[in-house]
């Protein structure tokens, strides 16, 4: 990463866990992992617990439009290692890669509900240019989206429209196919803490 | 059993650790970078781009302001303020347009 404290400054503990997690999985701590560790008090704490509420909290997204969501916002951040992560992630969490790579490809013709789809276009819209308008709501309310649940889309849009910039500021490795789908099992299995 | 609230409550914890909580960045200059305000020349062109276009982040963004003095560690902090505050920017955008269209001007 580009700050050499990202990659070396984490004490006996945790160089031992991140050893014992290389181990057993046979594959590194990425990057993303790895900076929620680091000086943890400061982000790392607040963000796991924020990101974990978001992506595996109760909502009336299941998992797979959550991490669909994660995967799309990150697309339109320009972020390869969120879309590698979180693709995967979502992909296996639906058990149809096709349908995310569509999404990704041409949110307009892929096989996506219309809330979601409606959703999806709001996301993308407010990551790209800032910000959206009550009409713009409306269209997502009148596609059958509750309140609650765009208010959920909006705080995965927050987590990752955060963890996107990081990850291209810092520098974050991109991983491996077999590495992105390690970390794809990690998430479905153990979230985000 | 979580509620929204939660997500709000520990958004705003989060916010207020970053940019009040002790740090190795003066706490002033970390809520500039939260905020995009005033920054030096040296600190600039790195926040500016975590705010609007991360992707071209380029490592002489990094050496830019390690030479004028700063530390990695008040970087990651300044770096985290940056992306922080750009994305509360968008969530409360999200979050007004939505009170706007549903008619509850009082939900925040």
């Amino acid at each position: 990463m580009r700050l050499r404290v990202l990659d070396s400054g984490y004490g006996a503990g945790t160089r031992a866990l991140f050893r014992l997690i290389r181990l057993f999985s046979g594959h590194p701590v990425p990057d993303a992992a790895k900076i929620t560790f680091y000086r943890s008090d400061f982000y790392g704490a607040h963000m796991k617990e924020l990101t974990h509420e978001a992506m595996r909290g109760r909502s009336d997204w299941s998992v797979g439009d959550r991490e669909l969501m994660a995967a799309y916002v990150s697309k339109v951040n320009e972020s390869p290692f969120c879309v590698g992560a979180h693709s995967a992630t979502a992909a296996r969490a639906y058990r149809d890669g096709k349908k995310v790579e569509a999404a990704l490809a041409d949110l307009d013709g892929a096989p996506l509900d219309q809330g979601l789809r409606a959703t999806l276009r709001m996301l993308g819209k407010l990551t790209a240019e800032g910000s959206v308008g009550a009409d713009d709501m409306r269209a997502v309310l009148s596609a059958g989206v509750s309140r609650e649940q765009i208010e959920d889309a909006l705080a995965v849009c927050f987590a990752f429209n955060t963890t996107d910039r990081l990850a291209n500021a810092f520098g974050f490795e991109v991983l491996t196919h077999e590495g992105f789908e390690a970390g794809a099992k990690y998430l479905l299995k153990r979230g985000y803490r | 059993m979580r509620t929204e609230d939660d997500k709000r409550l520990i958004h705003r914890r989060l916010v207020e650790r970053i940019v009040g909580g002790p740090g190795q960045a003066p706490a002033d200059e970390r809520r500039r970078a939260f905020e995009r305000g005033e920054l030096s020349e040296s600190l600039r062109p790195l926040l500016d781009k975590v705010a609007t276009s991360s992707g071209q982040v380029t490592d002489v963004d990094f050496d830019r302001a390690i030479g004028a003095g700063l530390t990695e560690d008040q970087l990651f902090e300044l770096v985290i303020c940056a992306a922080v505050g750009e994305s509360t920017r968008q969530y409360q955008a999200g979050l007004a347009a939505l009170d706007q269209a549903s008619g509850d001007a009082g939900a925040t």
